[in-house]
């Protein structure tokens, strides 16, 4: 770590190739200890691929990252699991399991191979299950609850991991706006109170800029903005990489982007 | 407890349940700390004690039952015997003893192992594929087997009693290699529909498998008719000819398969969520899910070199578990060993007396109780999917 203001995650000339095709070109990304950094860009930009290098899912074919000062590619897997914690994009809900045992399955990293969870690890799922208001749903099945409900019992999973660096992929993508609201203020409060450090990805672009205190955009396997939500919300940025006609508008806490039509109606459309 | 019992309107908001915090202190009082909302999942005492019960209870019926009847009292006592530092009178005499020790004692205890392990293995594949189908036999794993076997007792052109006389490596270690190469060839196929593969097509890809060995099997079988008989025989299941050498043929293997299962049934229950999930846990999945691939097809190839293709046991136990005790892998594997002997040897039971004298094949037995009961599965499983 450097002294006044720690890095968390440092990438740099990331280079990822899925099945052939290249899907991270070069990418450079650092985030500050404590900071909100929100991944956006078109579908297919490479932004989840982005996450799951960072949390060490798949391996890179050059460059590097580094979790607070530390060489991901260093840190075991456990160790690493104590450091980040990821929330999929929509996570397996498997059949029959309580919201406590889903929760506890978070203290996985510090419980000893082949043995069982302590004492200390359920007071920690108790305690999260407290701090995200879930503990009335602890013996229900976690398939039993309502999208805004399994919400925040994913964030609580990954909080029960103790990692300062949360990684959340699309985390309101299933929610109405009430719950998205609900969910991201949720982890504002959590970031906060912990002095976690989250980097997100995001599709609805105001949103993003409403909670990230950066925005980084991804197109094409590169990162083409990154600056605070003002700089990378542009007319001009998102003309041109996401194919799209928007309007931004001055909000109260960071530019809304609103979806223009076209000015031609679909009936004077070309066919096909 | 009471903070399951008052379930909220779905999509409620967050805050009302403040005072929670304040009852969970109180509910269990006496204690240093707050007391967790509620115990984790796993294997709870009085089914660990329902299952011992149903082991014993097995184990005495087995030996008490057939041709000639002993009192069961007798046959426990008679049991007990065998435990170091016990003499009980048993009343029995020494014709009727030699029938407890020599004949029914080791094919109860080969039913119990054979029967723990398939049901141990079942349970290891569903939770390994995350799929509730997953069975020995319906991945292919017995029919990779068998034709290890056939191709084994066809090389030795045995003719005579026996199948398993011999070396007792070859035949459970062709076993194995048949079972192995099966299940990997099943995963692969069924792998190949990429990542939006359902349950199903592991199951179709396990059929294929089946069907692609078994016509193996049929080949290598028309070139050498005079072992047709001894095949089949063995192919149907039996327990009939056990003594103590098939106990001790299969026992090293069983231990082997059931500690390394066992040992990773927390794992199991990561591994639910998913590879990348449980990556993220801190896990390898991917080598967590070869070595339990390894191990599970081990007891399978073990239990089919011993009594032939002895089919459903893997997927009626541990459903069955699960349904009444948890969907936790920490309750359903010891659970299936227990409760999967138990099952298979009071099964053999039926087999050798419904027909008495003659006895009808175990595997007959399983798959006539067996093929309703997939039927069940499926029914609920599509449910629960969808």
């Amino acid at each position: 770590m450097t002294g006044s203001a720690p890095v968390a995650v440092e990438v740099t000339g990331l280079r990822v190739t899925l099945d052939g095709a290249t899907v991270l070109a070069g990418v450079g990304l650092s985030v500050a200890a404590g900071e909100w950094v929100t991944v956006i860009g078109p579908n297919g930009a490479g932004k989840s691929t982005l996450l799951r290098a960072v949390g060490g899912l798949l391996s890179a074919d050059a460059g590097s990252i580094r979790l607070f000062g530390t060489p991901s590619a260093r840190l075991g897997r456990r160790e690493r699991a104590r450091i980040v914690a990821t929330v999929a994009q929509s996570p397996v809900v498997p059949a029959g399991m309580t919201v406590f045992d889903y929760v506890l399955l978070g203290r996985t990293p510090y419980v000893p191979p082949f043995g069982r969870e302590s004492a200390a690890d359920l007071a920690v799922v108790s305690d999260v299950l407290d701090r995200l208001e879930l503990a009335r749903f602890a013996s229900r099945p976690l398939a039993t609850l309502s999208g805004g409900e399994r919400q925040r019992v994913f964030l609580a999973r990954a909080l029960a991991q103790d990692a300062p660096l949360l990684l959340l992929d699309e985390p309101t993508s299933a929610l109405d706006i009430g719950h998205q609201q609900e969910v991201l203020e949720l982890v504002d409060q959590l970031r906060r109170d912990d002095g976690l450090t989250v980097l997100a990805t995001m599709h609805d672009l105001s949103v993003a800029g409403e909670y990230a205190d950066r925005l980084v955009l991804l197109a094409g396997g590169r990162v083409v903005a990154d600056g605070p939500p003002r700089e990378v919300l542009v007319e001009e940025l998102l003309t041109t990489h996401y194919q799209a006609r928007v309007r931004v508008i001055d909000g109260e806490h960071g530019p809304l982007v609103v979806p223009v039509r076209s000015g031609r109606r679909p009936a004077d459309r070309p066919a096909g | 407890m009471s903070t399951a019992e008052t379930p909220p309107p779905p999509g409620a908001p967050a805050e009302p349940d403040r005072d929670t915090r304040g009852g969970r202190d109180d509910r269990r009082t006496g204690r240093v700390g707050p007391a967790p909302y509620a115990r984790p999942a796993g294997l709870r005492r009085r089914w660990l004690l329902a299952g011992l019960a149903a082991v014993a209870v097995a184990a005495v019926a087995g030996v008490a039952y057939g041709p000639v009847s002993l009192p069961a009292g007798s046959v426990a006592a008679e049991l007990l015997n065998l435990v170091p530092g016990v003499r009980l009178d048993s009343g029995l005499n020494e014709r009727e003893v030699a029938i407890v020790t020599e004949l029914r004692l080791p094919r109860v205890v080969l039913g119990l192992l054979v029967g723990g392990t398939l049901a141990l293995a079942g349970g290891c594949y569903q939770g390994v594929f995350r799929n509730p189908l997953a069975d020995p036999h319906l991945l292919g794993v017995a029919a990779g087997a068998g034709l290890a076997v056939t191709a084994v007792i066809v090389a030795r052109g045995v003719t005579g009693a026996d199948v398993t006389v011999g070396l007792p490596v070859t035949v459970p270690l062709a076993a194995f290699v048949g079972a192995v190469g099966a299940v990997l060839l099943t995963y692969l196929l069924g792998a190949a529909g990429g990542r939006d593969r359902s349950p199903a097509t592991l199951i179709l890809a396990g059929v294929a498998v089946s069907a692609f060995l078994a016509a193996g099997q049929t080949y290598l079988l028309q070139n050498s008719a005079e072992s047709i008989q001894e095949v089949y025989s063995w192919m149907l299941g039996r327990l009939a000819t056990a003594g103590w050498h098939d106990v001790l043929m299969m026992l090293p293997y069983a231990v082997v398969a059931g500690v390394v299962v066992l040992l990773h049934r927390r794992e199991l229950d990561v591994l639910t969520v998913g590879d990348d999930e449980a990556g993220s846990l801190g896990l390898h999945p991917r080598r967590s899910r070869l070595l339990l691939i390894a191990a599970a097809s081990l007891g399978t190839a073990a239990a089919v070199s011993v009594s032939g293709l002895i089919g459903f046991v893997g997927i009626i136990v541990p459903h069955t578990i699960r349904m009444l005790a948890g969907a936790s892998y920490r309750a359903i594997l010891p659970l299936s060993v227990l409760f999967g002997g138990a099952f298979l040897a009071l099964t053999d039971l039926v087999a050798r007396t419904v027909a008495a004298p003659a006895e009808i094949p175990i595997g007959v037995v399983t798959a006539i109780l067996g093929g309703p009961f997939f039927a069940l599965v499926l029914r609920t499983t599509k449910r629960v999917e969808t």
